[in-house]
């Protein structure tokens, strides 16, 4: 089972939700970092990291001396990455999405693949059972789905030798990364907060969400502090409301110290570990659904 | 005419609720919402729309099935796994299409579309602080960066025609693309963090996006009083860093009470925070003058 925890707004609680999880959970499970762009699951979970790779994409190089100055390759790309001007070959590789395209078409093979940093992909264990793997952008690059996807492929290698299954705390928002990082996932849990930002926010990522066709639950943080928008949402559209986290300051404070709610607190082991029987309803759910439907 | 924007590397620091303050202490700026994907700071001002219009950026590849011969090439050079073999034939999915048009330049048949994707609209507003330019992605949408850049030109536009001495944007979380195109040509960053692990890395990697940038930047530590040890760190590592310290903001929960009631904290309280808000106001003002000056 893959879950992604995913949030239209930030700071709602992701992460903690993410490490506690992890924390509880009774079988081989691997924690996954795709909030590339700023990832800090590992500053919870404490991985040991064993390996390191930098994570690459493909651009075009050019071989001026070959060029014809035909344009096949300007006229193709879509996103102004290669421009052919008079009698000049120019790249932008900050530009290039990596889709191959000028290469391709190049008569004269006069482009070769090179590569463009896009970050590191770090990964280990973390309390001697959690499978950790996380990606960190490097500053200055602007996409962060190739480096996700990279992530999971790298994910994937390992879950060949040895079944886990994954939680993955995913960016904020609703827009391309944050669909990049639910869409390896079985089941997806939204983390919100009762306030009007949150409330507004949750709408927003369930209604991005909802076309994927995966299972959704919900988990309330800081429950107690603003409005009660996001339960009357829940009820109204059949989301589950999986957990809450009380708004009570020793939560705050044990987060502000970096610790896992889940190690640190015997309540929050407890909530989580019926978060974790709640996830496994909800997936066996789905199938049983899926069964019917297929019948 | 100086450009400050609210940002925070970390999600759910409180840029929102400051720039809404910050609007409301401002007498004369257009007001710019430049998260496009998860936008928030309508709620509190509740702009009248005088203007709307369709937001387009990019193609998206779609197979037409009649004239699809079958014979697979689209999906060869698709390097991003979005044209798949289905029961009904080769279909593309647009949420990984990344509208290359490599399937398209390919394709034998000349079976592929390659239509324009609507991907979200923008706004000229009028708000009770003044002149607002927002927009909203549609979810799942890419592009965030050209919609950041549409909007920061119409906020341009919009303060020539209203005479207009400032422009307030409020930022994404994140240092990918929106964020990198929300810091082209700002004469200041408001950082804003908290005093957590998460906090103080996210604000390391914000900072050293806006060093890569060029853009002078202020931090404020937002619910400082949480972990006092912590909100010294930062301090400590402003200095080391030469980034201006400007402010450590106690948790008020008039903060929530004034979203609740979508007003900005300013406007509901004139204490507590709000006093201290007040004050880095006009210092924020006093850093984005000097820096435009220069300019």
């Amino acid at each position: 089972m893959i879950v992604a925890i995913a949030s239209g707004k930030g700071g709602t609680g992701k992460t903690t939700v993410a490490a506690s999880l992890a924390w509880v959970w009774d079988r081989p499970v691997t924690a996954v970092d795709l909030d590339v762009e700023e990832p800090n699951l590992h500053l919870f979970l404490k991985p040991e990291i064993s390996r390191r790779a930098t994570a690459v994409m493909e651009v075009p190089v050019a071989d001026e001396s070959k060029c014809t100055y035909c344009r096949a390759c300007s006229d193709l790309c879509q996103f102004k990455a290669i421009s052919v001007l008079g009698s000049v070959l120019l790249t932008f590789p900050d530009m290039c999405h990596g889709c191959g395209g000028c290469m391709a078409v190049c008569p004269e093979k006069a482009l070769s693949p090179g590569t463009r940093e896009l970050g590191e992909i770090s990964w280990g264990s973390a309390a001697g059972r959690i499978g950790f793997f996380m990606g960190r952008l490097r500053v200055g690059e602007a996409m962060s789905p190739p480096l996700m996807r990279a992530v999971i492929a790298k994910l994937e290698q390992t879950r060949k030798e040895a079944a886990s299954d994954v939680i993955i705390d995913a960016p904020p928002g609703t827009s391309c990364p944050a669909v990049s990082a639910v869409l390896p996932s079985d089941l997806i849990l939204l983390v919100t907060e009762p306030t009007p930002f949150g409330f507004h926010d949750f709408r927003l990522a369930h209604e991005a969400f909802s076309p994927l066709g995966k299972p959704m639950g919900a988990v309330i943080n800081r429950a107690g502090l603003g409005d009660h928008s996001v339960q009357d949402y829940c009820r109204s559209r059949q989301l589950p409301i999986l957990a809450e986290i009380p708004f009570e300051r020793r939560l705050a404070e044990a987060y502000s110290r970096g610790q896992v709610l889940a190690e640190a607190l015997p309540d929050m082991r407890k909530t989580f570990t019926e978060l974790m029987d709640g996830l496994r309803s909800l997936a066996a759910a789905s199938r049983q659904r899926e069964v019917t439907a297929h019948a | 005419m100086p450009e400050i924007i609210v940002i925070s590397g970390k999600g759910g620091t409180g840029k929102t609720s400051l720039t809404a303050a910050f609007a409301h202490l401002a007498a004369d700026a257009v007001i710019c919402d430049l998260d496009v994907d998860a936008p928030d700071l309508h709620l509190i001002l509740q702009p009248e729309n005088e203007v709307r219009e369709d937001f387009f950026s990019g193609h998206e590849a779609v197979i037409d099935p009649a004239a699809c011969n079958g014979c697979g090439v689209c999906a060869e050079v698709c390097r991003f796994g979005a044209v798949t073999n289905t029961a009904a034939g080769f279909a593309v999915d647009p949420v990984k299409c990344e509208g290359c048009k490599v399937c398209v330049h390919f394709c034998q048949a000349g079976a592929i579309g390659f239509p324009e994707r609507h991907c979200g609209e923008w706004f000229l507003s009028r708000t009770r602080f003044g002149p607002m330019v927002h927009a909203q992605l549609f979810p799942g949408a890419e592009n965030s960066g050209r919609l950041v850049a549409l909007l920061r030109g119409k906020a341009r536009e919009r303060a020539k025609q209203t005479g207009r001495a400032l422009i307030l944007s409020d930022g994404a979380p994140g240092i990918g693309c929106p964020v990198i195109s929300s810091l082209s040509g700002t004469d200041f960053a408001v950082l804003v963090t908290e005093p957590t692990p998460s906090g103080l890395h996210d604000l390391e990697r914000v900072a050293d996006l806006c060093r890569h940038f060029k853009i002078p930047a202020g931090v404020i530590v937002n619910k400082a009083d949480l972990n006092p040890e912590n909100t010294n760190g930062i301090r400590r590592w402003c200095g080391e860093a030469l980034v201006e310290f400007l402010a450590a903001l106690p948790y008020d929960p008039a903060v929530t009470e004034a979203m609740v009631r979508r007003q900005a904290v300013t406007e509901f309280h004139a204490d507590g925070v709000s006093a201290e808000i007040r004050r880095v106001w006009r210092r924020i003002v006093d850093l984005g003058n000097q820096k435009a000056k220069a300019a």
